[in-house]
């Protein structure tokens, strides 16, 4: 197993990148992700690849579907102002089926908002966040270790369901430095997807064409289904197949009469105050959707029978505690704390939460 | 009996789409002939705009992205880049080119891409149906400028090669029209030139062409050319604003 | 101090070398083997002027690496203590750079430890290197990392150093570890009765 290195969240995203084998980056500077277009403009050329710093953020993500239509493992970044620009892209490339990774450390909205963290992009980044029917799958790591394993593995789900990925971030893990094991590279052949542009094997077609556009509504509806259903078969591999475990962290909630709901840096501080909880008597447990979209509705479904109440915590002024409720369906009532605007929930603030849920006075 | 004309291998037995007496047809074909001639086919990457000629990967025989409104350089980048040893183009009209995707353009031509722009101006939204474009003409009347552009609130027509040529990394920017035999000819040429640079690995090249739109212009086909030589190429000059390697002489 | 876990903040004026001190502790706490997370300046107390940087030192794995209630504040200049002060645990630590900030009525529940961390660095030439002469004083109270860690892992933390300035930043090192081991009766658990009234 390689050494352990000290690094920043953004600076593992770039080095899990180049050992996913990507090789291109497009990207326009915003605080708080620069670190990484930093790392990846000095790494890049060591291994042949290529940095592009584009006029723009819209000129990005569209360098990135240019690339990726061409067979290529290709990366972009950004936060939230820049990722809402990124979104007329993003929804040509799901239209198009083409497999990239996004990364968005997001900082306080709306608007040019602050450069503080937050989690106030979580609509945007599960619910499609461009126009038309489509879906992007969304990683949500808690720690600098995650950072780059989900970077490879957003580049592993992207080429295999032929799909966008998003890393959703924010600017505490971005920043952070923690130890980090990088796996060993892997070795990406450009020339490896058949449907590519340019793709040159022996058992190529007649030509390739990467598209989003269907003019006649007969075709347009085909594709929007066979879309669906591939989305179907991503929800079904995250629920109950292949990538269950991927998808969902629970934290002593087997017995447990309160869970606690958060991801990202929010879950590590609910790990604190679940075993503040245990301490205080309080039978407290955690859940952390590693996989905002498929969301891993399954788990809430169950934990509905067994505890009396959820608690989703957020640094946004609600917006994930909408998939708790629609997964706990009325079963089990539902609380929401959040900070926003910047602000990260302190320990004490969330246990005084918890306080006022189990002892109300 | 000696075949002296026939479709290009590059183009598709489609038939065109576009309305009588458009241009694109014909520039379409100019390009595919271009492509056989420097026997690059296998290896040609279009990118399509919006705009009419948002199918233009119905005609041509060969691997094709089709791009969001403008963002066509920056899509033809990222394929560049990823396939250096591809001939990579553009095929852009004017809304597309010089209004949404001015960035675009400019910056993809300020890196000096190695990939060669097909412009075609025809001072219109066609595909829309028939608004102002940045390259309308003072005066001309179209559904979003009912009145006639005027200067002091729409602006001047936008000068795209004149633009581009002031930058430093382009190879080859020429404006050309076919509104005649010897300027088809011309056109086909600029068009062998640019193509030419790029599989030479020389740079970014553009071609402008001028062209008609008789649909939205509200012309008949048979005068479009007429209307376009008289009050386009006033505006729009022909002519080769840079040609850094110096191809035209060659 | 805990044997489990060490909370640090640190904080100073920017260009102070207060981010890479956090660097510096939690590098060499991860070549001890010991888990780590260092934080910038985050959170409510971003505002304000000062850099400051959050450094977890654990056994166990780190939960929550985001620092609300410090074991130990490191403070370079006076703002930083006036802003940290009271946020330290009571029992915990203020390791303060007295060349910058003058004896003042602290908290009495904490343990004060003052190094001239400015001047011992001018006398060792490089007015730059008074966060790793504060780095050699911790190390002599954390129960975590030792001197020993800090030397070996300092080459890691500058690769491709001058020889020169390696051998500058052990001397601030060993400084500020000499310094607080040659004063330590002047560290008791209630020192504050040293400093009453001053």
């Amino acid at each position: 197993m390689a050494e352990k290195v000290l690094m920043k969240g953004n600076e593992a995203i770039g080095e899990a990148a180049v050992l996913a084998g990507c090789r291109y980056y497009f990207g326009y500077p915003i605080t708080p992700q620069s670190e990484l277009p930093a790392y990846l403009a000095k790494r890049l050329p060591e291994v042949d690849g290529v940095f592009v710093q584009a006029e723009s953020e819209v000129a990005a993500i569209n360098m990135v579907y240019g690339a990726g239509s061409a067979g290529a493992r290709v990366m972009t970044s950004s936060s939230s102002p820049g990722m809402s620009l990124k979104q007329e892209g993003v929804s040509y490339i799901a239209g198009a089926e083409i497999p990239c990774l996004l990364v968005n450390v997001v900082r306080g909205g709306p608007g040019l908002g602050n450069i503080a963290p937050a989690q106030s992009d979580y609509w945007q980044a599960t619910r499609g966040g461009g126009h038309g029917d489509y879906r992007t799958l969304v990683l949500a790591p808690n720690s600098v270790q995650e950072m780059a394993d989900m970077t490879i593995a957003g580049f592993e789900f992207a080429d295999r369901f032929r799909n966008p990925v998003l890393l959703l971030s924010d600017g505490v893990l971005g920043q952070m430095m923690e130890p980090v094991t990088l796996p060993d590279p892997v070795d990406y052949e450009v020339n490896s997807k058949k449907w590519a542009l340019g793709y040159n094997g022996k058992d190529k077609g007649e030509r390739n064409l990467c598209s989003s556009i269907f003019l006649d509504v007969d075709e347009l509806e085909e594709h929007n289904w066979h879309l669906y259903q591939k989305y179907q078969v991503m929800t079904d591999l995250f629920s109950t197949g292949e990538y269950k475990d991927f998808a969902v962290e629970e934290h002593l909630c087997e017995d447990a009469e309160i869970i606690l709901v958060g991801y990202g840096i929010i879950s590590r501080i609910l790990k604190t105050v679940v075993e503040k909880c245990r301490k205080r008597g309080i039978k407290a447990g955690m859940v952390r959707p590693k996989v905002l979209w498929p969301y891993p509705t399954h788990v809430f479904e169950r934990l509905a029978k067994t505890a009396s109440q959820f608690l989703v915590v957020e640094m946004s002024c609600g917006q994930m505690v909408e998939d708790v409720k629609l997964s706990v369906n009325g079963k089990k009532p539902v609380y929401f704390f959040g900070r926003t605007g910047g602000t990260i929930p302190s320990d004490f603030e969330i246990l005084n939460e918890v306080d006022k849920l189990v002892r109300p006075d | 009996m000696k075949k002296v004309f026939s479709r290009p291998e590059s183009m598709t037995k489609k038939p065109f789409h576009y309305c009588p007496g458009c241009d694109h047809g014909v520039i379409h074909r100019l390009i595919a002939e271009v492509i056989d001639e420097l026997e690059v086919k296998d290896h040609t990457i279009g990118v399509a705009p919006v705009g009419c000629s948002v199918f233009a990967y119905d005609y041509f025989d060969f691997d094709f992205n089709q791009a969001a409104h403008g963002r066509a350089p920056a899509v033809a980048t990222g394929i560049k880049r990823v396939r250096p040893g591809s001939i990579v183009f553009t095929y852009q009209g004017d809304g597309d080119l010089a209004a949404i995707g001015t960035a675009e353009i400019i910056h993809a031509a300020n890196r000096g891409e190695n990939i060669t722009v097909v412009f075609v101006n025809n001072a219109i939204y066609g595909m829309t149906g028939g608004q102002m474009a940045p390259t309308s003409l003072i005066g001309m009347k179209t559904q979003t400028s009912p009145y006639g552009r005027d200067a002091a609130t729409a602006g001047y027509p936008i000068h795209m090669s004149e633009i581009i040529a002031t930058l430093e990394s382009p190879v080859y920017v020429t404006r050309v029209t076919i509104n005649s035999t010897a300027n088809l000819m011309k056109t086909k040429k600029a068009l062998y030139n640019a193509f030419k640079l790029q599989k030479e690995g020389k740079g970014f090249a553009f071609v402008e062409v001028v062209a008609t739109c008789p649909t939205n212009w509200g012309k008949k086909p048979t005068d479009s050319h007429k209307w376009l030589t008289e009050n386009m190429l006033p505006v729009f000059p022909l002519g080769t604003f840079k040609d850094t390697q110096g191809v035209e002489k060659a | 101090m805990s044997s489990k876990v060490e909370r640090v903040i640190l904080a100073g004026f920017g260009g102070q070398g207060i981010l890479f001190l956090g660097k510096v502790l939690a590098q060499t706490g991860m070549h001890a083997g010991k888990h780590v997370s260092w934080i910038p300046s985050y959170g409510p107390e971003m505002r304000g002027g000062t850099a400051n940087c959050s450094v977890i030192l654990s056994v166990n794995e780190i939960a929550s690496p985001m620092v609300t209630v410090p074991d130990t504040v490191i403070a370079m200049n006076r703002p930083s203590v006036a802003k940290f002060n009271l946020k330290i645990k009571a029992g915990g630590m203020l390791m303060y750079n007295s060349s910058l900030i003058e004896r003042q009525e602290f908290r009495d529940d904490i343990r004060l430890v003052e190094i001239p961390a400015s001047e011992i660095a001018e006398e060792l030439g490089n007015p730059r290197v008074a966060n790793l002469v504060m780095a050699g004083a911790y190390s002599k109270f954390s129960k975590l990392i030792t001197f020993d860690d800090l030397v070996a892992c300092l080459p890691s933390l500058m690769p491709g150093g001058k020889k020169e300035m390696l051998e500058i930043n052990l001397a601030a090192f060993k400084k500020g570890f000499d310094f607080v081991e040659e004063k330590k009766y002047m560290f008791g658990r209630y020192v504050y009765s040293v400093f009453k009234g001053i």
